[in-house]
Parts: C-alpha cells; sequence; structure tokens
C-alpha cells in the first residue's frame, strides 16, 4: 500500500540525512552493519516476528568507541533494544513487547520538548488494545447485521438501496431538467446583462478609480457585502476557536485527556523533514510575496483581498508545516490574530460606515481617486483590500493551527 | 483546439466527481478533490475570471484539503499503518 507511512526512524532516508549532516560516516561501515539484508531489511529490521524466540540486536552505526548496547533480554528473545545511534544526546531506546499489546515506548529523543513520558504511551497504546478486544466482544460483531439471522434487516437493507438509488436518479433528472431550462452560456441576450452591469462597466472606472473591475465592484459598490464576507470569515473561526480550542489553564479531567491527544497526534510528525524544510525555503518567500502582490495589486490586476488572503495564509501554513509551532509562534500568536482581525473589522467598517448609513448610495469620500493604474489610486480600495487580505489571512492560518493542536 | 481542451478538462471533472463519490478510501478521496479543484482552476481562467481561479487554487485545493487531512488523522481515519507497522504505534 503506498500510503503506508515509512518507518521514519530506521528508513534509509534518515541515514541518508545523518550522512549529510556529517554525523555519521554511511560509506565506511554504518549501512551494513545496521541492514544486513538489503533492502527486505528495512521493514523487518525492527519488528519481531512471531512468538519463537528470534533475537535481534542492532549494532550503533559508525566507528568503534561509540559504544554498543546489545538487548538485556532475559527469558527466549522477545525484547529488542536498539543501540544509540549517533553522537550525544541522541540516545533513543526501544522496547518491542511480543504480546498483542505493542506497547511503545521511545526515550526523548535529544531536547526535543515534545516527546512524551514513557508510561503514557504504553498506557495509551495499552488502552486501546483493551478498547479493540471489547469491541470485538460487543454482539453487534458477532451477530448482528447478519443476514441469516435477521430476514427483517435484509428486506429492509433491499428497500433502503432500492429507495437511494430512486432518489438519487429522481435528483439527478430534476436536475437535468432545470440545466435544459437555463439561458445559453455568454448569450448577449441573458437576463444578467442588464442595466446595472453596463452601468459597472461603463462607468465603473470613473466612479470607483480601479482598473480592475471585479475589485472596483465588490469593494465599492458592493462594500457592505464584502463587510459581511469579513465578518461570516471572523465568526466562523470564532467557533471553531470554541469547538476545538484546549484550554491551557483547564484542570478538567477531558480536557487533559484532549491535551494528552493533541501532544501525541504530534508525536507522529516527522520532523525536521529536509525535503519539505529546504523546498519550504524557496516556496514560502514566493508564496508570501505572491499573495502581498495580489492584495496590493488587487485594483489594478486580477486578484484582491480575499485571494490574496487566502494565498498569504496557505504559505503560512506551509511554512509552519515545515517548521513547526515553535517557529511561527515567534511571530503569530493569538494575540496578534485577536490584534489583527479586530483592527481590520474595526477600520473596514469606520471607514465605509458614511455609505452604510446612507443606504450606500455613492458619496463623495473626499478622498482623490488619482490617476486610474497607479498603485496609490481608487481611494478607499487599497486599504479595504488590505483589510479583507488579513482577515482571511489570518482566519486560514487559525482554522488550521486550531485543527492541529487546539490553539495557537 | 481549446474547445477540445476544455471539454477533455470538464470530462475530467466529471470523472472526478464521480470517483470521490465512489471511492471507499477517505485520503483517496480527498487527493482526488484536490485534483478536482485544480481542474476546476484550469476551467475559470478559460472561462475568463482569473480572480476566481486564484482564490480557488489556493482555498480548494490548498486550505481545504489540509483541513481535511487534519481532520482524517484526529479521527484516527488513518490508522492502517498500526496494522502494517507495529512499533510505530
Amino acid at each position: 500500500m503506498s500510503r503506508r507511512k515509512d518507518n521514519y526512524d530506521t528508513s534509509r532516508w534518515l541515514k541518508f540525512k545523518k550522512w549529510v549532516d556529517g554525523e555519521v560516516d554511511l560509506l565506511a561501515d554504518g549501512m551494513e552493519a545496521r541492514v544486513p539484508e538489503g533492502t527486505a531489511g528495512r521493514e523487518k529490521a525492527c519488528v519481531p516476528e512471531g512468538t519463537a524466540g528470534r533475537e535481534k540486536a542492532l549494532a550503533p552505526e559508525g566507528k568503534a568507541g561509540r559504544g554498543e548496547a546489545l538487548a538485556p533480554e532475559g527469558k527466549a528473545g522477545r525484547g529488542e533494544a536498539l543501540a544509540p545511534e549517533g553522537k550525544a544526546g541522541r540516545a533513543e531506546a526501544r522496547a518491542l513487547k511480543g504480546k498483542a499489546g505493542r506497547a511503545e515506548a521511545r526515550a526523548p529523543e535529544g531536547n526535543d520538548n515534545q516527546a512524551r513520558p514513557k508510561t503514557e504511551a504504553m498506557s495509551q497504546a495499552a488502552y486501546e488494545a483493551v478498547q479493540e478486544e471489547e469491541l470485538k466482544k460487543l454482539p453487534i460483531f458477532t451477530q448482528g447485521y447478519d443476514k441469516s439471522v435477521d430476514h427483517g434487516l435484509a428486506l429492509f437493507r433491499k428497500f433502503y438501496r432500492f429507495m437511494s438509488v430512486l432518489l438519487c436518479g429522481g435528483l439527478i433528472l430534476v436536475l437535468l431538467w432545470t440545466v435544459a431550462y437555463l439561458p445559453i452560456f455568454g448569450n448577449a441576450g441573458n437576463p444578467d446583462n442588464n442595466e446595472v452591469s453596463a452601468r459597472y462597466i461603463e462607468r465603473g472606472l470613473q466612479e470607483t478609480g480601479a482598473v480592475n473591475i471585479v475589485t472596483g465592484m465588490i469593494l465599492d459598490y458592493r462594500a457592505f457585502d464584502t463587510f459581511g464576507e469579513s465578518c461570516v470569515l471572523f465568526i466562523a473561526s470564532c467557533c471553531v476557536l470554541v469547538l476545538l480550542r484546549i484550554d491551557a489553564s483547564s484542570k478538567d479531567s477531558q480536557t487533559e485527556k484532549r491535551r494528552k491527544e493533541a501532544a501525541y497526534d504530534r508525536l507522529y510528525e516527522p520532523k525536521n523533514d529536509i525535503i519539505l524544510q529546504k523546498c519550504a525555503c524557496i516556496l514560502v518567500p514566493v508564496i508570501l510575496i505572491f499573495g502581498i502582490y495580489i492584495v496590493l495589486n488587487g485594483h489594478l490586476s486580477p486578484g484582491g483581498g480575499f485571494s490574496g488572503g487566502a494565498v498569504l495564509g496557505s504559505g503560512l501554513i506551509l511554512y509552519l508545516n515545515a517548521f513547526g509551532f515553535q517557529k511561527t509562534e515567534r511571530f503569530f500568536t493569538e494575540k496578534v490574530y485577536r490584534r489583527t482581525t479586530l483592527c481590520a473589522l474595526t477600520f473596514y467598517c469606520l471607514a465605509k460606515s458614511y455609505s452604510f448609513f446612507t443606504g450606500a448610495n455613492h458619496m463623495n469620500s473626499g478622498i482623490p481617486l488619482g490617476t486610474p493604474g497607479a498603485i496609490l489610486s481608487s481611494g478607499l480600495i487599497l486599504p479595504l483590500n488590505i483589510c479583507v487580505g488579513l482577515v482571511v489571512a489570518c482566519t486560514m492560518y487559525a482554522f488550521y493551527t486550531l485543527f492541529r493542536k487546539g490553539g495557537m | 483546439m481549446l474547445k477540445l481542451f476544455e471539454f477533455i478538462l470538464l470530462f475530467v471533472l466529471i470523472g472526478c466527481s464521480i470517483s470521490v463519490a465512489c471511492t471507499r478510501d477517505l485520503l483517496t478521496s480527498i487527493v482526488i478533490f484536490m485534483s478536482y479543484s485544480l481542474v476546476m482552476c484550469v476551467i475559470w481562467v478559460l472561462l475568463q475570471s482569473p480572480d476566481l481561479a486564484i482564490t480557488e487554487a489556493a482555498v480548494g485545493a490548498g486550505v481545504t484539503s489540509i483541513l481535511f487531512f487534519v481532520t482524517l488523522k484526529k479521527i484516527r481515519a488513518i490508522r492502517k499503518e498500526k496494522t502494517d507497522e507495529p512499533e510505530e504505534g
């Protein structure tokens, strides 16, 4: 299966990375000492198969003088211990129990502060194993949903399938029938070619000063709609915050469990992935600059606040994925998020309130429109674009961090 | 020629949307959903609305799919590797 998670810690890739970093001399004896059976050895290297006593002890890589720790098992070799590899502070010990418990213990790697204590990992694994066994004992797995047991259920299933196919067919028919009555795409006589769009096209540049008609429309004629959209985004991120946030100060047992789960989740991540980091080093500045360009140039070229903000947000998410939360927390915390969003929305509201209160009738704002095509033109559209872009970027990033670890 | 290209893209779109509904594996369906957004982005450009194309590429193919991935991971839907490699836990 292609999407199987690669065994990261023992993979050749890690060895290659260490070799690149200069920690291990791969060409001398490292590869052969650790992985005796070619490619097949990579998967088997850490998995004791069966219950037959099979000892495996892997020698540390590198040259003599690194110290060697072999597995200290008492009885038929169930246990296994990988010797510490690499240099100081990289000690790693693994114990695999032969039974179904599959307990796992991982010593903290170096000064990586997100590693958890051994006992927690073991209790988590044991808890899951017990849960699976309990599930198998339930009658639903042994006799329920068996057609031979319950004839009524079988009949209901047939009926259910028939009705669902009927419903889907009916829905498709109705939709196709409706589509057949739609006006032809791009036809000049369509009802959307009325006086409103004619007015926008003819006098838009003159009235708003924006070369890009779309931005001129959504941030000048229809600024109220855009304000509503920004508020919807803000409210959505507030709802996600309420639902997913893990309170750091709470002593509740439920909260404690969720916090543990979040920590457990992060342990899976292949930390310091060199491919991702190198790609991110090249891509993130380009993405961020492109996003800023889209936001600032929104009234001149295709784009605007929303698209630029989305690009900025995805660039931030890529940066976060590559370098972890510690790096992003230097410049983006919850406080920053709160202040940015609040300031942007307040500025938008204040700047446009004159036209909101007059029923969105176009009034002179007093700001000169400037020459069309210049970057400092078209009045309020540029600051409004920046506001919308900030709100959208913050919201995207906040969504991701809240989904990921329940906080910012 | 452009017309033909447009038709090919539209058929890819239909194929994507049908296969999203048909795949049983959630991870695969998310990847197909991403490709749907990508094809849709090209179609927006062909329909002469580049603003929507940028938004579709960033939101549809980028952020939404990533949120789906994170959700799948949170609800432990991606857990096949447990049986494959026990030591990953």
